[in-house]
């Protein structure tokens, strides 16, 4: 076992007009390797698998233990986070590539920017009075708040979003991990006050409805988040703002 | 109409956000500046909770109790007055941070959950699950959004800050920074200027924190006149799980809910740790520390940790590693109390933490030391101000578990309206302040240009591997004078060896390795500060532990360590500042009694 090595492959890309390429790597097997930890050992020796001299691998990173939401890329085909992945339970040759639904910046590095504007765009946050002291917040049941906090680990990684096959620039759509937030805030009980705006947010092009319920987003969802159920219940509000608006004078 | 003050907040953490959204809030004009998109930014590791007297369980519990504890668990060391503020501050600011949506544990009858962490005897922590740091920060996170949809906040996201812009007169004007995408290094004029950069952890190679958590911004900052306080002053994490690329955190509230820590009574017994019987384990912290059980402090659990591994030999499997066992607690009451961490170990270690106890070694995990602040949060150069991890003012020798959180929030709601406060104080910039700003781009840039002409054959992740190794070995958990001095001659060494760095990529394009070389040239400045201040001490206090002196020494070390830069030695100089301990008379720290 002693000459055990890793093999892996990345698509490269210098800028986010020039031709992806992708270069080969082979480094001494590890117990304990992490997709993360690979970048590192290319960064400590340049080399690709035939010995050309290269240059360290550009990618998103910060906290590795799966909960910033930065190192999200295609690991043998598959949107999930680099931080978790283990080498000893990936396929060799392993294929490392940038998501293919956002702008490359470079390598494995993309512009997830769209999420945080959704994020705006639906008013995704309880809308205090100030920050001075006001007192307690609301009471909330134990099942509530669990209920909630399943929601609130969403950290914006985007692989539901790259999973999905109506995320893309035809339908415009905004994408499950927005939805669950509407749905989160929508349950909270002073965040409520906002939910008519989320909700005629979420309608028209680019909405609720460009949803195709091929539940690849809950498959992809490192958190597990419950997104198809979110969408489903906020799909009904959706529909049910809508009958109301159309009775509306 | 008195003029909108505008105010750079450097770094996007619970405590820049903090700042951001009471200037935001007042009026004031901000601009934020992240190496990340804020919401990844490092907070969200923090997995237990945040501390605050609420005394929701009937224990009689106060912010002084709180204000006692905290001063006792940092031996003493912390500025007493601003200790009580954040104390008293706690309750209010865990009211707000509901109010915003946390979702925060609850009672059956709808009220916050508390529960106990290291170093206190009262259910004080609030959490939302596993991962309240997380939480946390997307509230303040989404609140900052809200103001940047109004158009109160601009956010310089992928940014690196480089430098502070100081006039003639030593006043903080503004800073330089590099955008990470197209390389453009640029200055921006402020009022005044709050640092939230964080911890150091990257100087010791591997620990708890984040990528970006370089401590590069203070390093920075003190080549340029900021004092830099009580730099030794580092804690090393008990219970981190050891891993490649990094150490990951496993948080005190395993042992808050019941968590208990033990090695079997025989050196070397290789049954795995289930099959080991009761009454042939060592739960070596209950045995010493009866009171407190596996709530002892960290720095006490860490050497109690290293005592039985090293000195005892008896590691578990003979490696360096202790067991953390939940797994006598059922499985529905450790998914809604912990969910969140122990998925974290079974998703990198593979084994299941419901089942089987888990292996844990201590690990460099938080930074009480930082740059000097007084009780408003301004450093040493007037119009710069210093918030959370990255300042050195709440956690004296040795932080307790869930105070972070708090702390941030604190030093931000602090900073916020004093730089608003300063702003509006008048000392307008001189006639000066254009070339002040020209003047630090241009140094800024020709940085850059030796950089990338440098020439050499020295690897900077190399010359990183070897500072982490270096701190790690000698300036961590037990301390000598002349292995530390040893380390001083490897930092030498090391910038010695910086000079003749060279980079493989010199494209000027989002070249991530040509940042973290920057950043390296601070790190091994600020390497040096805390390796003296190590150096200096002799005595034990807090987290700080020599075998050689093992007594506090009130008498001559109840002082702040304050390191300023000698330009013209190229090394740290060191004075010593009177600790406030006007409202708590300091006793000795123990922790093992009855």
């Amino acid at each position: 076992m002693a000459n055990k090595t890793v093999l892996f492959k990345i698509k490269r890309q210098a800028n986010p007009t020039s031709e992806p390429f992708w270069e080969e790597f082979e480094i001494a097997h590890r117990p304990g390797l992490n997709v993360i930890s690979l970048f590192m050992e290319v960064a400590l020796k340049p080399l690709t698998r035939d010995g050309k001299a290269t240059t360290p691998v550009n990618y998103d990173s910060n906290c590795l233990e799966e909960v910033c939401g930065s190192c999200a890329m295609l690991i043998n085909g598959r949107a999930r986070m680099a931080c978790s992945a283990l080498v000893d339970n990936l396929e060799q040759p392993i294929t490392i590539e940038p998501f293919s639904k956002f702008p490359v910046v470079r390598d494995l590095q993309v512009d997830r920017s769209v999420l945080f504007e959704n994020l705006k765009t639906v008013k995704a946050w309880v809308p205090v009075d100030g920050t001075y002291a006001l007192g307690d917040g609301p009471r909330q049941l134990p099942q509530v708040q669990e209920q909630a906090y399943q929601l609130s680990q969403c950290m914006s990684c985007c692989c539901c979003m790259e999973s999905c096959p109506q995320f893309n620039e035809g339908t415009g759509f905004v994408g499950a991990a927005t939805i669950a937030q509407v749905r989160l805030f929508n349950m909270h009980p002073t965040g409520k006050v906002l939910k008519d705006e989320r909700l005629a947010a979420l309608m028209g092009d680019g909405g609720i409805q460009e949803c195709g319920y091929a539940q690849n987003c809950v498959e992809a969802c490192p958190k597990e988040i419950p997104l198809t159920k979110s969408i489903s219940d906020v799909g009904g509000d959706v529909m049910k703002k809508a009958v109301l608006d159309f009775f509306r004078l | 109409m008195a003029k909108t003050a505008k105010i750079i907040i450097v770094g996007g953490g619970l405590a820049g956000l903090s700042a951001a959204i009471k200037v935001a809030e007042a009026g004031g004009e901000v601009k934020l500046f992240s190496l990340v998109p804020v919401k990844r930014s490092h907070s969200v590791c923090a997995q237990g909770g945040i501390n605050s007297a609420k005394n929701l369980k009937g224990e009689g519990d106060s912010p002084w109790l709180h204000f006692d504890d905290t001063v006792y668990g940092g031996d003493f060391l912390a500025n007493q007055p601003a200790v009580k503020l954040m104390c008293e501050m706690g309750p209010d600011i865990i009211d707000l941070l509901d109010r915003m949506g946390v979702p925060f544990n609850r009672t059956p009858e709808g009220l916050l959950d508390f529960r106990r962490f290291g170093g206190t005897l009262f259910n004080r922590t609030a959490f939302a699950g596993a991962t309240t740091g997380q939480q946390l920060l997307y509230a303040l996170d989404e609140q900052v959004r809200r103001y940047e949809a109004e158009g109160k906040v601009k956010k310089y996201e992928y940014w690196e800050f480089l430098s502070a812009v100081i006039d003639g007169k030593g006043t903080c004007r503004g800073i330089c920074a590099m955008d990470l995408r197209s390389m453009e290094v640029e200055t921006f004029a402020a009022d005044a200027v709050i640092m939230a950069t964080g911890g150091i952890g990257a100087i010791f190679g591997k620990s708890t924190n984040s990528v970006v958590c370089t401590g590069s911004a203070q390093g920075s900052l003190y080549l340029q006149g900021a004092a830099y306080g009580n730099g030794e002053m580092i804690q090393v994490h008990p219970t981190c799980i050891p891993g490649e690329d990094k150490l990951r955190l496993m948080s005190e509230s395993a042992r808050g809910e019941g968590g208990r820590v033990w090695v079997p009574k025989t050196a070397g017994d290789k049954r795995p740790g289930k099959q080991i019987p009761e009454g042939e384990r060592f739960y070596f912290l209950e045995e010493w520390y009866p009171k407190y059980g596996n709530l002892v402090p960290r720095d006490i659990a860490t050497r109690a940790i290293h005592k039985v591994v090293y000195d005892q030999g008896m590691g578990v499997e003979g490696q360096p590693m202790v067991y953390l066992d939940l797994s006598h607690i059922d499985r529905a009451t450790l998914d809604r109390k912990l969910g969140g961490i122990l998925d974290i170990y079974e998703k990198f270690v593979g084994d299941d933490p419901h089942e089987v106890p888990m292996k844990i070694f201590p690990g460099m995990h938080y930074t009480m030391g930082g740059l000097w602040v007084d009780i408003n949060q301004q450093t040493n150069i007037p119009g710069l101000y210093a918030t959370g991890e990255c300042d050195y003012s709440i956690h004296g020798a040795n932080r307790l578990g869930a105070n972070s959180l708090l702390s941030c929030i604190y030093a931000g709601f602090i900073a916020g309206p004093h730089a608003l406060k300063y702003a509006a104080g008048g000392d307008a910039p001189g006639a000066d302040l254009e070339s002040a700003l020209a003047a630090e781009k241009k140094r800024q840039l020709g940085k850059n240009d030796a950089l990338l002409n440098n020439q050499g054959g020295e690897n900077p992740f190399q010359l990183w591997r070897e500072l982490g190794d270096t701190m790690s070995k000698n300036v961590t958990v037990t301390r000598y004078n002349d292995r530390i001095a040893e380390t001083e001659k490897t930092l030498l060494e090391l910038q010695e060896r910086y000079k003749k760095v060279n980079l493989s990529d010199k494209s000027m394009w989002s070249n991530q390795s040509f940042l973290f070389t920057r950043q390296l040239e601070n790190m091994l400045h600020l390497a040096r500060v805390v390796a003296l201040g190590a150096r200096l001490r002799d005595e034990s206090r807090g987290s700080h532990y020599k075998p050689d002196f093992p007594e506090r020494n009130d008498e001559r070390f109840l002082k702040t360590t304050k390191a300023f830069y000698n330009s013209g030695s190229n090394e740290p100089r060191i004075e010593w500042e009177d600790v406030d301990v006007s409202l708590i008379k300091p006793r000795p720290r123990r922790y093992d009694s009855k």
